[in-house]
């Protein structure tokens, strides 16, 4: 039995098949880890020693270099988890649903630090390091879904009805998403409103500057830890496919 | 640069608790996430070391 499943002559699922995508997967992981690190030592220098005094808030407001690109990328992973979770509940190819079971942790990571420095924020902001307000408590149930998806597919022992059982579990969670962005507008909320609109910014221009390097940062980072993951889940489902095994002879795993 | 010391920078206008206790806790678990990362890529590489061929493949 052949676990080869490539189609040769349609490129797109050419690369969807996890033998084809591992090596391909591991050539890109050092390109974006450097990424990640020339732009977070950019975004930092920018925010520490570029950037002025906050006005009104002080020197406090530079936990912002952190909190918006956790924030936001827990909020993007958590679609693209979603994402990639419905096409594996779909078509059943395998390296979507490996795809997904390898953006939750990372998205876990992100919702944390962004609830972890919203507190350190909000303590000197609002005299209170939580709050139940609506963005506060959405975000809090966007950490509990990644926590949930990554318990239930942990709980579950046939990998096949687990990818479908956390699948429906994300799919079900994406409505969290629009009602963490848009929390600040529809509820009455001690979290500031969006600085950042399309086309329009609150922020001093180098203030922004330093944020938005540090979101690629974060996102360089979140790709590279990702595709790490997702190598070892390929070796972890895989090991047993005589791909695996004739890499293994060649040393080229 | 608006620091004139060190003691300046790490005080961070009496907001440094705040704003280290954010980054110093970030660097933590990102650094803890890149070793978990290494570790469960060193076991999978251990298991497919461990792993036999499957039984009635065709060779």
């Amino acid at each position: 039995m052949s676990s080869v499943t490539t189609r040769p002559g349609f490129s797109l699922f050419r690369y969807a098949a996890p033998n084809v995508f591992y090596p391909v997967a591991g050539r890109m992981v050092p390109f974006f880890a450097v990424l990640a690190t020339a732009l977070a030592v950019i975004g930092l220098y920018i925010g520490f020693f570029m950037a002025p005094t906050d006005a009104q808030q002080g020197d406090s407001y530079r936990i912002i270099y952190i909190h918006v690109p956790s924030a936001w990328m827990a909020m993007f992973l958590y679609v693209v988890m979603a994402f990639w979770a419905g096409v594996g509940l779909a078509f059943n190819t395998r390296l979507s649903s490996m795809m997904a079971q390898a953006i939750a942790p990372t998205g876990a990571l992100m919702a944390f630090i962004s609830l972890w420095t919203g507190a350190l924020w909000g303590r000197p902001t609002w005299g209170a390091y939580w709050v139940w307000d609506a963005r506060l408590t959405s975000t809090l149930i966007l950490l509990f879904l990644y926590l949930g998806f990554i318990a239930l597919q942990a709980a579950i022992d046939d990998r096949r009805r687990a990818d479908k059982a956390g699948a429906v579990l994300a799919l079900v969670g994406v409505v969290n998403v629009p009602i963490i962005y848009f929390s600040v507008k529809w509820w009455n909320t001690l979290h500031q409103g969006a600085s950042v609109k399309p086309g329009s910014s609150a922020m001093a221009e180098i203030m922004l500057t330093g944020m938005l390097v540090m979101v690629f940062a974060f996102w360089m980072y979140a790709i590279a830890a990702v595709l790490v993951r997702l190598r070892a889940i390929i070796l972890e489902r895989e090991r047993r496919s005589q791909w695996v095994l004739d890499a293994r002879e060649q040393s080229t795993l | 640069m608006q620091w004139q010391s060190l003691e300046h920078f790490l005080a961070m206008g009496g907001y440094g608790f705040y704003v280290w206790g954010s980054y110093a806790v970030a660097a933590a678990v990102i650094a803890a996430e890149v070793w978990a990362l290494r570790q469960r890529r060193r076991a999978a590489l251990g298991e497919v070391r461990r792993a036999l061929p499957a039984a009635g493949r065709s060779a």
